[in-house]
């Protein structure tokens, strides 16, 4: 194959299919990943066709999955980890924060920990508690981890590659609810930085930044606002750790404004970081001052409830509207 | 200077090399379940029918000057703490038989999983034991590369190591190597989750791993009453493993369950968990005052059980070793110690700008931004230093 129209979730099989293919050392674990091949079946397949040794089920135990793994990858392998759902990471929260994070530094750089866990993550399935929640803020202030989250069919099949290549641990954020979204992949084509943020609409009034499930909001926004008569940029970030300020800063000084949208809550989330950057960055350019939309400093709601709490493409339209109104 | 100051204001936590009082020794409390011992507390070898060690003098000799050297290390430490050369310090003063006989029982290809205080083990697998003193300095987190000896970094939080290990035994297996794998930890580790889930993922995919818990009786001020409801080893039963209760006062009992263990492992028939039942004499860092929370009377029933002592009177007993061997020794010990207070003494300043060093392997924009900010920081004092010889102008920088 060379150029598929996929779903997300299938694009990361294919990527893990390839990553197993590839190198020997490259191992599959969690819970469920195996027969059943993930409750998303994203692993679907990979066991019957690489064995248990490669593709492991585990025992249900969030630490116990990122310690064994941290230990393997001491002994040489790569492990890629799947952790069920968002809400399901905090048990394995010490393992990833004060021994995978840390464990190069500690070191001195003699060993490496080429680990990537990968979160499905984010809201709009109509899930139960702790289904839903968008905790990447919470990796990204953590020195030592990288974060990163696709949007698209060609960057989940494309940036696994490189987070599986990498010798760094990375947290893969799987949008969830765009698993089933579409999308071309070209599996030859040289694929640009892991950590590049992307321009996935070009335009000239404001900069929508965005990452993993926004994005498509935002390029829904967009568009709507086309019919407004406005042209609104949309960046897609792609990484959280490290944020590719260079091309953000790039459009900001293109646009003059910026609204940041994420479905994590506003409250200490990614989108304060990138504001005051860009502020810093940008404070001459700036027309308004940078906006956020997300989510509320509440938890997660029941589902009946969450499509108040995510930002929706009008609450994503009223940011712009308040900053095109400085 | 240093350590006989510190021996003479706390006379009862050296006293390796001196004859205690003959008393008997204490034995466990009758509900206590047995303990697999092959040198008594009076110096004197009995036998274990599960068990057996066939040591030639020298190998015994080598096993009391291992003991020996690592507690003048721990006491030379201790006293550089002190001193306020080390910021802190986790002695092992009573847990040298525990760590030097499973330490002893390990091949080269084998991979240790230490907690903080393992200093007689990585003694065993030949660390220069000033390379421990670096964390404790404060100007690393560790430092030394664990795959030249195969013994990992100090782990601090409580029981993370066991899963470490568990993985990197995982691996061993899947490799197809025959070596094993030794994780150690505390009574007080084996309340944490992070235990029981490597006792869960070494059982369930049968790795190589030997679990050395030295229950040393104190998790800093809580006694093991607060830790378990059963004897430590018994947890093993639970996850289909054996456990065995060995008395870690004994470096020849340590010696021989280890090296069985660890045979097991090797064999493929999975993990075992060894209960080394031991003492820590001193405090659980120089940071504790176990006066607050211990009786005098129950840590001189440990004295009695002196690791060190006890091989000295078998040694002596079975004409083993010589008056010329002792004196060697305590020079020997001698040397170790002014080398490590030396060496801690010279241990350079890290760079500041280490600090954004090995953050990560790959580089990171936001690591490579600050390290820029603090190097330009760094340089406008530098700068006005150089201008007019005044102190810097109290620039905010950095970012």
């Amino acid at each position: 194959m060379s150029v598929q129209k996929l779903p997300i979730a299938k694009a990361i099989n294919e990527s893990l299919r390839k990553a197993l293919e590839t190198d020997p050392k490259v191992l599959i674990m969690g819970e469920d990943v195996g027969k059943l091949g993930g409750v998303f079946r994203v692993t679907d397949g990979l066991q019957k066709d690489f064995g248990e040794g490669r593709v492991i089920d585990t025992p249900l135990a969030e630490s116990g999955i990122v310690g064994t793994a941290i230990g393997l990858a001491l002994r040489g392998y790569r492990p890629v980890v799947e952790i069920q759902f968002d809400g399901f990471v905090f048990p394995a929260y010490d393992q990833i924060v004060t021994q995978l994070a840390k464990m190069h530094a500690r070191a001195l750089g003699k060993i490496k920990m080429p680990v990537v866990i990968r979160i499905p993550y984010g809201g709009g399935i109509g899930a139960v508690e702790h289904h839903s929640e968008s905790p990447e803020a919470l990796f990204a202030h953590v020195a030592g981890l990288k974060v990163v989250s696709p949007s698209t069919a060609s960057d989940a099949y494309w940036m696994m590659q490189q987070a599986i290549q990498s010798d760094d641990p990375v947290i893969f954020f799987e949008p969830k609810r765009r698993y089933w979204d579409k999308g071309e992949v070209n599996t030859e084509a040289i694929p640009g930085p892991l950590h590049r943020a992307r321009v996935a609409r070009e335009g000239t009034d404001l900069t929508l930044a965005a990452y993993g499930p926004m994005v498509k909001v935002c390029l829904e926004a967009a568009t709507a606002a086309e019919e407004e008569g406005r042209s609104l940029e949309v960046l897609d970030l792609r990484s959280m750790s490290p944020i590719d300020f260079d091309t953000l800063q790039t459009s900001v000084e293109k646009t003059r404004r910026l609204v940041v949208v994420h479905e994590a809550p506003v409250f200490y989330g990614s989108g304060a970081e990138i504001a005051a950057r860009i502020t810093e960055r940008c404070f001459y350019h700036l027309e308004a001052p940078v906006l956020r939309v997300g989510g509320y400093h509440a938890p997660y709601p029941p589902a009946r409830l969450e499509d108040d709490y995510l930002p929706g493409l009008d609450r994503v339209l009223d940011a712009v509207d308040r900053s095109l109104a400085y | 200077m240093t350590v006989e100051s510190t021996a003479a204001r706390k006379p009862r936590r050296t006293s390796g090399t001196k004859r205690a009082s003959a008393k008997k020794a204490p034995q466990p409390k009758s509900s206590e379940p047995p303990l697999v011992q092959l040198l008594t507390p009076e110096g004197e070898r009995v036998e274990h029918p599960d068990y057996a060690v066939d040591l030639t003098p020298e190998e015994l000799r080598g096993l009391y000057r291992d003991m020996v050297l690592t507690r003048r290390f721990d006491a030379e430490a201790t006293a550089l703490q002190r001193q306020g050369e080390l910021g802190l310090w986790a002695s092992l003063l009573g847990q040298e038989a525990a760590q030097i006989g499973s330490g002893r029982a390990l091949r080269d290809d084998d991979y240790v999983f230490p907690t903080y205080r393992e200093h007689g083990v990585a003694w065993c697998r030949g660390v220069d034991p000033t390379n421990l003193l670096g964390m404790f300095r404060g100007v690393n987190h560790g430092g030394w590369d664990p795959s030249t000896n195969n013994f990992h970094l100090y782990t601090i939080v409580i029981g993370s190591q066991t899963l470490h290990a568990t993985g990197y035994a995982m691996g061993v297996a899947k490799d197809g190597a025959d070596s094993a794998v030794i994780a150690y930890f505390g009574d007080g580790a084996s309340s944490q989750g992070d235990v029981a889930e490597s006792f869960t993922f070494s059982a369930v995919y049968n790795a190589p791993v030997v679990f050395f818990c030295q229950n040393n009786q104190w998790a800093i001020s809580e006694p093991t009453e607060k830790q378990t409801r059963v004897p430590l080893y018994q947890r093993a039963q639970g996850y289909g493993f054996p456990g065995v209760r060995v008395d870690g006062n004994d470096v020849l009992a340590c010696l021989a369950v280890t090296r069985s263990a660890l045979e097991r492992a090797r064999r493929g028939e999975g993990p075992t968990l060894v209960e080394a039942f031991t003492y820590r004499m001193g405090a659980h860092t120089t940071s504790d005052d176990p006066t607050k929370y211990r009786a005098d009377e129950e840590t001189e029933s440990w004295q009695a059980k002196d690791p060190i002592l006890r091989l000295r009177r078998y040694l002596e007993r079975q004409g083993l070793a010589d008056d010329a061997f002792f004196v060697a020794l305590e020079e020997e010990s001698e040397t170790l110690g002014k080398r490590v207070r030396e060496v801690v003494r010279a241990m350079p300043q890290p760079d500041s700008l280490a600090i954004f060093d090995h953050v990560y392997a790959d580089g990171h924009a936001l690591v490579d931004e600050e390290r820029a900010q603090f190097t330009a920081y760094q340089a406008s004092f530098e700068d006005a230093d150089a201008a007019d010889g005044s102190e810097g102008n109290g620039s905010e920088g950095g970012n």
